[in-house]
């Protein structure tokens, strides 16, 4: 009688994105020339790179606003997209905008507000459901945005610089709500930024992009526990190292 | 309100009494120039004629006007969606506007007849061009970056439209409105000098003929008072259906 021990199969996590080899160019420039990426189901990626290093290419090719010149790309499941400004409808209140997600899947008006409100609730906007956006300040039209990408009901969420346009402070705050709202709604996230601190505060993984046609310079698991506090982050001397890689390889 | 309006209203009196002091000068004839006193007396006392073909001149304007936005909208809308349309359509549209409408009044008289029908259809052939134009602009004028969102969402072209285009470029309809309004009513009087058995146009036409010249005057006094009163009925009905500024999405 022979007993085997068989080692506890680990199911392979499966791929929400592979792109491989893709090339994209406009014109005479080429944003992206052979490029690689994987983001496995769940988790949540960062890419860091200078201006121009073909970060927002590589989000649209994904959200399918592009095709590629070369290469391929498996998207598994579909992915809703935030651009870098909010394009809140100024017509519609907070609510409105939100479930502006859902109408464009053919949910119908009423049925769409009564389906967004409740998210208001969960991630602490209860109070500015009926807010028309100009009501609203920079980071609550962005979370108001941010919402409206969740509310599209797509496993993948690709963010373009959303907290680009906001001031440090304001910025800040985003970032521990969005990383409060990810962990009240897990999806599998990509993320666009030129903020080192931004992406190691909220990815698993930083894919550190060189200026255009970007290439891959570095990869950074970023094991650091979650939640993650920035004021004590800074202090945290696995931080820092993850830091001054990301910032070694950009050159800075 | 008051306040930023007296200014104006100032300036109206004064010009109003500057032209009260010349028509009051004994080497102006009474048969060239009548005083505001005399239009007001005018006005008084041909109020029931001055009132039936104000009606009638109202009656071609709102007629014209209705019939040049619908039409017009619908056009912008189909041309918008149908670029190849639009791309043949637009340079024909643009180019219509060197036709002389005074000119196209008569031969419009002439195919049809003496009645409101032809009035009506001038001032819709003035007032499309505006409605048009300015909606199309509006509708080409949409944010590309949201344009790309909603395709990203899934949106089809009808909600695109209905949810996203139309709402954006209702201003710019607005602004179209508003200049159809003042010029539909030159539009009545070009139709209504080329032939006509009634309406405000048809009787200064006649006074000058008759020498009435203070039934003119009360008569241009209606006209422009019927022009502004649209403008301002535009305007009013604009900021109902518009109240958001949409300063806010471009910024």
């Amino acid at each position: 009688m022979t007993t085997r021990l068989e080692a506890p199969v680990r199911p392979r996590q499966a791929e929400a994105v592979a792109v491989r080899g893709v090339t994209r160019r406009f014109g005479p420039v080429t944003a992206l020339e052979g490029f690689d990426l994987e983001v496995r189901d769940g988790e949540v990626v960062a890419i860091v790179g200078p201006s121009g290093c073909g970060k927002s290419t590589l989000l649209e090719l994904i959200a399918g606003i592009q095709r590629p010149d070369e290469g391929e790309l498996v998207v598994t499941g579909s992915a809703a997209y935030m651009p870098q400004r909010d394009l809140l409808l100024p017509w519609r209140d907070a609510v409105g905008n939100a479930a502006l997600a859902l109408e464009s899947a053919g949910v119908p008006r009423r049925e769409a507000r009564r389906r967004a409100a409740p998210m208001f609730e969960r991630l602490g906007l209860g109070q500015f459901e009926q807010s028309r956006p100009h009501e609203l300040s920079g980071g609550m039209r962005q979370r108001v945005a941010f919402l409206r990408t969740l509310l599209a009901g797509r496993p993948l969420l690709l963010l373009d610089e959303p907290f680009g346009a906001l001031d440090a402070i304001t910025r800040s705050a985003m970032q521990d709500w969005l990383a409060g709202a990810l962990q009240a709604e897990p999806r599998t996230v990509l993320l666009v930024t030129h903020d080192v601190t931004e992406a190691l505060l909220l990815a698993d993984r930083v894919v550190v992009l060189s200026p255009r046609p970007g290439r891959v310079l570095t990869e950074l698991c970023v094991d650091l526990a979650r939640p993650r506090v920035r004021r004590e982050l800074v202090g945290d001397p696995a931080f820092a190292e993850f830091e001054r890689r990301a910032l070694e390889a950009l050159g800075c | 309100m008051l306040k930023r309006y007296l200014p104006t209203a100032l300036l109206l009196l004064a010009a109003i009494g500057a032209w009260q002091a010349v028509a009051s000068l004994g080497s102006v004839d009474d048969l060239t120039l009548a005083s505001p006193v005399e239009t007001v007396r005018a006005l008084r006392d041909d109020s029931s004629l001055l009132f039936d073909n104000t009606l009638t001149t109202l009656w071609e304007v709102l007629l014209g006007l209705v019939i040049a936005v619908a039409l017009g909208a619908g056009a912008a809308v189909v041309m918008h969606v149908v670029r190849p349309l639009r791309d043949a359509a637009y340079p024909l549209l643009i180019a219509s506007q060197a036709v002389p409408i005074v000119v196209v009044a008569p031969l419009l008289i002439l195919a049809f007849d003496y009645g409101i029908g032809p009035k009506i259809a001038i001032v819709a052939l003035i007032c499309f061009f505006p409605v048009t134009v300015n909606l199309l602009d509006g509708l080409r004028g949409v944010e590309p970056e949201l344009l790309k969102l909603m395709r990203s969402l899934g949106a089809s072209r009808l909600a695109m439209l209905w949810k996203v285009e139309l709402p954006w470029a209702l201003p710019n309809l607005f602004s179209g409105l508003r200049i159809a309004a003042t010029v539909s009513v030159i539009g009545a009087v070009f139709g209504e000098w080329a032939g006509a058995d009634n309406g405000l146009g048809r009787l200064v036409l006649l006074g000058i003929n008759q020498l009435e010249t203070p039934r003119v005057y009360a008569g241009v006094v209606i006209l422009t008072v019927m022009a502004l009163a649209l403008f301002v009925l535009v305007s009013l009905a604009e900021r109902a259906a518009v109240p958001w500024s949409r300063r806010e999405v471009r910024s």
